[in-house]
């Protein structure tokens, strides 16, 4: 009855969402198209033959990168400002009445968003298929099913963090420029500019303790084919949504005790 | 055009926004935190590109310092004047505020790309600057006039040029409403601007200077200081410069045309 209820609730979330994603489909192409960076990156890596000194071909290069584009698509998240904006409007105040936590309407907004953006990322996907045909390759079904499941392991721990940082508005009521910081580390260190394994071997003694390299490098490896620790990565990314959930949890019970509604 | 009216007016805009700024103390804080990373991950990235190759596109690691240190700059420009402002036009046509500085008695232009000022971003060309002259012991630049005007044409064209693009996107909020993500795609292609243009493929370079003239913005200014520099690029980017910002101002005013407030 209740996971029936639950079931449901989460559903018609999503039913909602989609619908009122698929209004702003510009918007969307344009999103899609503001995450090519990684194929600038290839550019420039390949352009100067870069990768002989980390030991990738080419063509394995261009598919991580491919794949990173594909992770970031899918990873990516931005509660924190719609938190932000709806708590300095007051909207927050309603969605607290209701009996279900108001982040689960961002989460189905953001996997309404993603579910748009799927063809515009086959769109981009398939040019760059055209202009690097020997690039092209068809994972096997236990890899693309394992990569989607780290992909979005990827995603809530994106998201768990960002819904930490966002309750930070009960507080400081500007949370996202906390947001831009952290967004730092998640540029230079997540394997989007540039895979994880060419970095100097001082950060690597480190970085794999850290939760960016499971953003973007580790289900991009994993998707690419390159070579990968998949039960470890896999691993690491569980523990740090263990980690993560009890103290989005403690934040989010404290903040409701702090919030006074603005605008009222 | 009064020009002391303006200034008159410049100060006045200066003071109210500094204030109004300078109440959320810790977002300052954060943010001069997010510019010093943000200047540590590029240099570490190139630093990576630099590991194992002594160029890339003809540049070397100090050389291509220089272009960091210039887009640092640019980028502080833009946090501090640019973004501010001109992602406010999207809310001034959204809620129809715009009628308001049309009714006002300057030009609207002028009020809507300098009224706000964003003082997070001065530490970000402090720390440009910095770079630069770090730069310039480390290159062995004297310091002579003819070097210094030069380079300080270039720079201010590089300034127009940003300008107007970004004004050029936000101009456009007033047929499409909502431009945050057109915003997003001019921002990941200025991203290129920390590479040299050489370091990119035939093609690319081709887009990145004449179809959006991004790399060209920090490049010939990186060029005018390791005075290797052409003459006829100097030219060139005055007269793209002088170009875009004509378009832009024309584009302003044929767009206004069309503005209907909202909400009347």
């Amino acid at each position: 009855m209740t996971s029936n209820l639950i079931n449901r609730k989460i559903f018609t979330l999503l039913k909602v969402q989609y619908s009122n994603m698929l209004e702003y489909r510009v918007e969307i192409a344009l999103w899609a198209i503001s995450g090519i960076i990684p194929f600038f990156m290839l550019n420039i890596w390949t352009n100067n033959n870069l990768n002989e000194s980390i030991n990738i071909s080419d063509v394995m290069l261009s598919r991580y990168f491919l794949c990173a584009f594909f992770v970031r698509q899918f990873s990516v998240v931005w509660v924190v400002f719609s938190f932000e904006e709806d708590s300095l409007m007051g909207k927050v105040s309603p969605y607290l009445i209701q009996p279900l936590n108001p982040f689960f309407r961002y989460f189905a907004q953001h996997v309404a968003e993603q579910i748009t953006r799927f063809p515009f990322a086959l769109i981009i996907g398939f040019f760059f298929f055209i202009f690097n045909p020997e690039s092209i390759w068809i994972p096997n079904l236990g890899i693309l099913l394992l990569s989607i499941v780290s992909t979005f392991l990827s995603f809530l721990i994106q998201f768990l963090i960002q819904s930490i940082i966002a309750c930070l508005c009960f507080w400081t009521e500007k949370a996202s420029s906390i947001e831009r910081l952290l967004f730092i580390p998640t540029l230079f260190l997540s394997g989007l500019l540039a895979p994880v394994v060419s970095f100097p071997a001082f950060v690597k003694s480190w970085i794999y303790l850290t939760p960016f390299p499971y953003l973007i490098d580790f289900p991009a490896n994993l998707l690419s084919g390159n070579e990968t620790n998949i039960s470890g990565g896999l691993s690491m990314q569980i523990l740090w949504i263990f980690l993560l959930f009890p103290l989005f949890k403690k934040i989010w019970s404290e903040g409701t005790k702090k919030y006074t509604a603005m605008g009222s | 055009m009064n020009l002391r009216k303006y200034l008159k007016v410049y100060k006045k805009f200066l003071h109210t926004s500094l204030a109004s700024e300078l109440e959320y103390k810790t977002n300052i804080l954060v943010d001069l935190t997010t510019a010093i990373l943000s200047l540590v991950g590029s240099i570490f990235l190139l630093s990576i590109f630099f590991q194992n190759n002594g160029n890339i596109g003809g540049w070397e690691f100090e050389q291509a310092l220089i272009i960091q240190g210039i887009y640092t700059i640019l980028n502080g420009i833009t946090n501090t004047w640019f973004n501010p402002n001109l992602t406010e036009i999207v809310k001034h046509i959204r809620e129809g505020t715009l009628d308001f500085v049309l009714l006002k008695p300057i030009d609207s232009q002028f009020f809507i790309s300098l009224k706000k000022i964003n003082p997070s971003g001065f530490l970000e060309i402090m720390l440009g600057f910095f770079l630069l002259l770090f730069c310039m012991r480390i290159n062995q630049i004297n310091l002579n006039l003819s070097f210094l005007t030069l380079s300080l044409i270039t720079i201010s064209c590089s300034i127009c040029i940003l300008y107007s693009l970004w004004f050029f996107i936000s101009t456009t909020t007033i047929w499409f409403v909502k431009t945050w993500n057109a915003i997003e795609v001019l921002r990941s292609f200025l991203y290129i601007g920390r590479f040299p243009l050489n370091s990119f493929s035939f093609s690319l370079r081709i887009f990145f200077s004449v179809f959006i003239p991004i790399a060209f913005i920090t490049t010939i200014p990186s060029e005018v200081f390791l005075g290797f520099s052409q003459l006829w690029k100097i030219m060139l980017e005055v007269i793209v410069a002088s170009v875009f910002l004509i378009t832009s101002r024309k584009f302003w005013l044929f767009a206004l045309k069309f503005y209907s407030s909202a909400s009347s």
